[in-house]
């Protein structure tokens, strides 16, 4: 353990619904891949309905990057190609056949492997896209060589599952997906742990990383926070990130052969019944696990936490780097007088309503904004929220102008769209900032490209 | 509520595009937003909001006006009285200012709201809450016999080109509020200074001079005591005579984080030091005075509390909030003194900074810009 860093700003939302610490196998008979999970990615399709598949058979390919392969996590017939408006490829759907068949891609051993090799076959079997990159959060050039790889061993937004759990008796996985990554990159890897949460032995006795911790509220857990302590991007830097499961299915392919990508999922939300784990391979269809699992009335449906996460229908599909699944009820009612009344019982991080007298009190928050659309007009609020050493405000008002040099003057490569969800969230103005900076990175990296 | 809701759900499509009255839609809008939260939910980005919005954060503002809003109104009928030399009961005082200062909050929202409706209609947008605040701060810093004609045409000057020629409240570069009074007082500065305004029809033969005044003009002698300052049995603009009061609704926003703690008390700051500055000049007995005192005379506690505290027109970094209040603070205190046509030097001291905010926050986001470009040339070196 090197050290430990201190998250001072950030915040905590505190939602009922935590996921209890027991695993249920999932059996979903529907999985699918998404490329719109995939930033900035063309895909071409390989496949047709009605075609069988085995896990790791391609579905897709990147138009502009053609050598990064999508692949099928699961064995069966291809039963829908979902497209939506202007054709856009929305979802493949894969009816399993249960027998869970997987192509082998061939046990090999690191030792006698060059770095060409390695990426060649994380390539072919589809398990690259676990790698993605800083800036812009896209997939990671297999050409680029990192100047250092980030994995986040823990996460800390709102109802966040336990990656302990995750890794919890998958140590030579895990490992042998570390010892893969250590030849992609000629920089350290960083495996950040939460000083106190974290007590998995699969995270702080791994070797060939760095491991250093973190604390305090969120975004201590996100990845830009990690690397903006640890190993700040400049201009021009690139460095890679990944996700522990995705690691043990990196691990796996070496050890195994087999592109698996069986995984815990996290079933949160105060709208769930018995919010809890389960065991399934990536891109399951959440049917199973809200069916008579959830209370009445109209839900919403999330593939991620609340902060970030995609919203699906109650038939879904997780998302490809999504580990949880959120349920929360919707927010389409008037509320009379809701901005003049005293408030109590609301959640709010000014302390304009009496929430703040009670910060331990978990909340059952819906999708109601509160509120119109404004122009910017509160300032210091996102600083509150926000430790990094970038003025939000006026990156965002740099975005919305469109000014590519003033944009990365004040940082927009060291930071993602994730990052200012608590702004979103907080923001008085009700602001779409989230989006804001999704658009101002694309502009970047059109302008870079 | 649910009858008030069915109400206008049934009457909400006159107001949209293609209806009869679709050209008072935004007005339909800021009513119907008024007396209902609406049922938007979240489209893209967070699926959960804070139940924090801009009517919140104005309404905050305005109840923080209160206490010093109820006290004006009862220092209207006093010093009315006090002219007079009589010493009627509360109530009598109260309802005397009361009647007064009530013609001027109406004229301001009326004029000021009517002004807002209309852009707001023309730009196709929702009205935007910033004059809820603007408008109940307008008749507090201004004298209570001010003539309604010119507080209209000064509201309509300060909403105009104040803010709606910039594009609206969050764009505007002066407070306007302080755009209002600074209309007055150019305009009409025979209703804006001198001795005989600032007590509401006062016989002519008692003195109405302000602390600041009397101080200008080195008139020391039966000065206010610092208990009727702070507390403001003194005459003035109608909300600006008691700090006690304006220092509770300073209170209440440093409590509920609506006005920024940084600029608040780097005002206060500014104006000691510079008090202090004075006192070691000395040069004349106004330099003397305690450099507190200059803290509790006329506007400064006012528009340290609710004016240089406005987060559109002020600095809008952290660190330039300091710099934005301190030199506020100095400059209010420096007119004052050193002005000899105007008393008082808060309301030009924070106009003035108004126009330097941007140039403030300019240089605070280069330096960090300038961080930026030093660490990447050290990673180049290494």
């Amino acid at each position: 353990m090197s050290s430990v860093y201190s998250i001072k700003k950030g915040l905590d939302i505190k939602l009922l619904g935590d996921a209890e610490k027991t695993v249920v196998d999932l059996n979903s008979r529907l999985f699918a891949v998404k490329p719109v999970d995939f930033i900035g990615c063309f895909p071409k399709v390989l496949v047709q309905e009605g075609a069988e598949v085995k896990a790791g058979s391609p579905l897709f390919f990147d138009k502009y990057r053609n050598d990064i392969y999508y692949t099928s996590p699961v064995s069966g017939k291809i039963v829908e190609i979902r497209r939506g408006a202007k054709r856009k490829l929305l979802e493949i759907i894969i009816e399993t056949d249960g027998k869970n068949e997987m192509l082998d891609f061939g046990i090999s051993d690191l030792s006698g492997m060059n770095r060409e090799a390695i990426t060649e076959k994380m390539l072919k079997s589809g398990v690259w896209p676990v790698l993605r990159q800083r800036p812009y959060s896209v997939v990671a050039d297999p050409k680029d060589t990192p100047k250092s790889i980030f994995i986040p061993a823990f996460d800390s937004s709102p109802l966040a599952p336990d990656f302990d759990l995750m890794v919890h008796g998958h140590g030579d996985e895990f490992q042998a997906g570390l010892d893969v990554l250590a030849k992609l990159t000629t920089g350290n890897i960083f495996l950040n742990v939460h000083a106190q949460k974290t007590v998995s032995k699969v995270f702080l006795n791994a070797k060939n990383v760095k491991i250093n911790s973190f604390q305090g509220p969120h975004p201590s857990g996100n990845v830009s926070v990690h690397i903006s302590r640890l190993d700040p991007i400049n201009k021009g830097d690139i460095v890679w990130y990944v996700y522990p499961q995705d690691v043990m299915t990196i691990g796996r392919l070496f050890t195994t052969g087999k592109y698996d990508t069986t995984r815990l999922v996290a079933l949160t939300g105060s709208e769930v019944l018995k919010p809890r784990y389960f065991k399934t391979p990536a891109g399951a269809s959440v049917s199973n696990m809200v069916k008579d699992n959830v209370k009445k009335g109209k839900l919403r449906f999330i593939s991620g936490n609340v902060l970030t996460g995609d919203k699906i229908e109650k038939d879904g599909f997780l998302g490809f780097y999504h580990q949880q699944i959120t349920v929360i009820p919707e927010g389409d009612y008037f509320e009379f007088l809701g901005w003049g009344l005293p408030g109590f019982g609301k959640w709010s991080f000014s302390r304009s309503f009496p929430a703040f007298l009670n910060p331990d009190k978990k909340y059952r928050l819906d999708t109601n904004v509160h509120g119109g659309k404004r122009a910017f007009v509160m300032t210091g609020e996102f600083e509150k929220v926000f430790p990094f050493n970038i003025y939000p405000l006026q990156l965002i008002k740099a975005v919305l102008v469109q000014d590519i040099d003033l944009m990365e003057n004040l940082g927009i490569y060291e930071i993602d769209e994730e990052d200012f969800a608590l702004c979103e969230v907080i923001d008085t103005s009700k602001t779409e900032i989230q989006k804001i900076i999704r658009d101002g990175l694309d502009m970047m990296r059109k302008e870079m490209s | 509520m649910k009858a008030l809701r069915n109400f206008i759900d049934k009457q909400k499509p006159h107001f949209l595009p293609g209806g009869r009255f679709e050209k008072l839609q935004s007005t339909f809008e800021a009513f119907e937003t008024f007396l209902f939260v609406p049922n938007t939910v979240t489209k893209s980005g967070a699926h959960i909001r804070d139940a924090i919005d801009m009517k919140r954060t104005m309404i905050i503002v305005v109840i923080a006006l209160i206490p010093a809003m109820l006290f004006g109104m009862w220092n209207v009928g006093y010093q009315h009285f006090l002219s007079y030399g009589q010493h009627p009961d509360v109530l009598t005082n109260f309802f005397y200012g009361f009647w007064k200062v009530l013609p001027l909050i109406i004229v301001s929202y009326v004029v000021g709201l009517g002004i807002e409706f209309m852009f707001a209609q023309i730009r196709h947008e929702e009205v935007n809450e910033g004059f809820l605040v603007s408008g109940i701060l307008i008749p507090l810093i201004v004298p209570p016999d001010i003539p309604l004609w010119e507080l209209a045409l000064a509201v309509a000057f300060a909403v105009v080109f104040g803010k709606e020629v910039f594009g609206g409240t969050g764009m505007n570069v002066f407070n306007p509020a302080l755009t209002a009074r600074a209309f007055l007082f150019f305009a009409y500065p025979g209703n804006m200074s001198g001795e005989k305004v600032w007590i509401a029809d006062k016989l002519d033969t008692f003195s109405g001079a302000t602390p600041l005044g009397k101080a200008l003009v080195g008139n020391f002698s039966n000065f206010p005591s610092v208990h009727d300052m702070f507390f403001g049995f003194i005459p003035g603009s109608v909300g600006e005579t008691s700090t006690f009061l304006i220092l509770i609704g300073g209170l209440i926003l440093l409590i509920t984080g609506i006005a920024s703690w940084r600029t608040m008390f780097s005002v206060f700051a500014g104006g000691y030091v510079m008090g202090l500055l004075f006192n070691l000049w000395g040069a004349n007995a106004y330099m003397g005075i305690p450099a507190w005192q200059h803290l509790i005379m006329g506007g400064f506690a006012f528009g340290a509390v609710f004016m240089a505290t406005d987060p559109v027109t002020s600095a809008q970094t952290n660190k330039g909030k300091y710099y934005y209040g301190f030199l506020i603070g100095i400059m209010a205190v420096l007119i004052r003194v050193f002005n000899p046509a105007y008393p008082e030097g808060m309301m030009l001291a924070i106009l003035l900074l108004n126009v330097f905010a941007p140039l403030i926050d300019h240089y605070v986001v280069e330096s960090n810009i300038k961080k930026r470009l030093k660490r990447a040339k050290l990673a180049l070196t290494n």
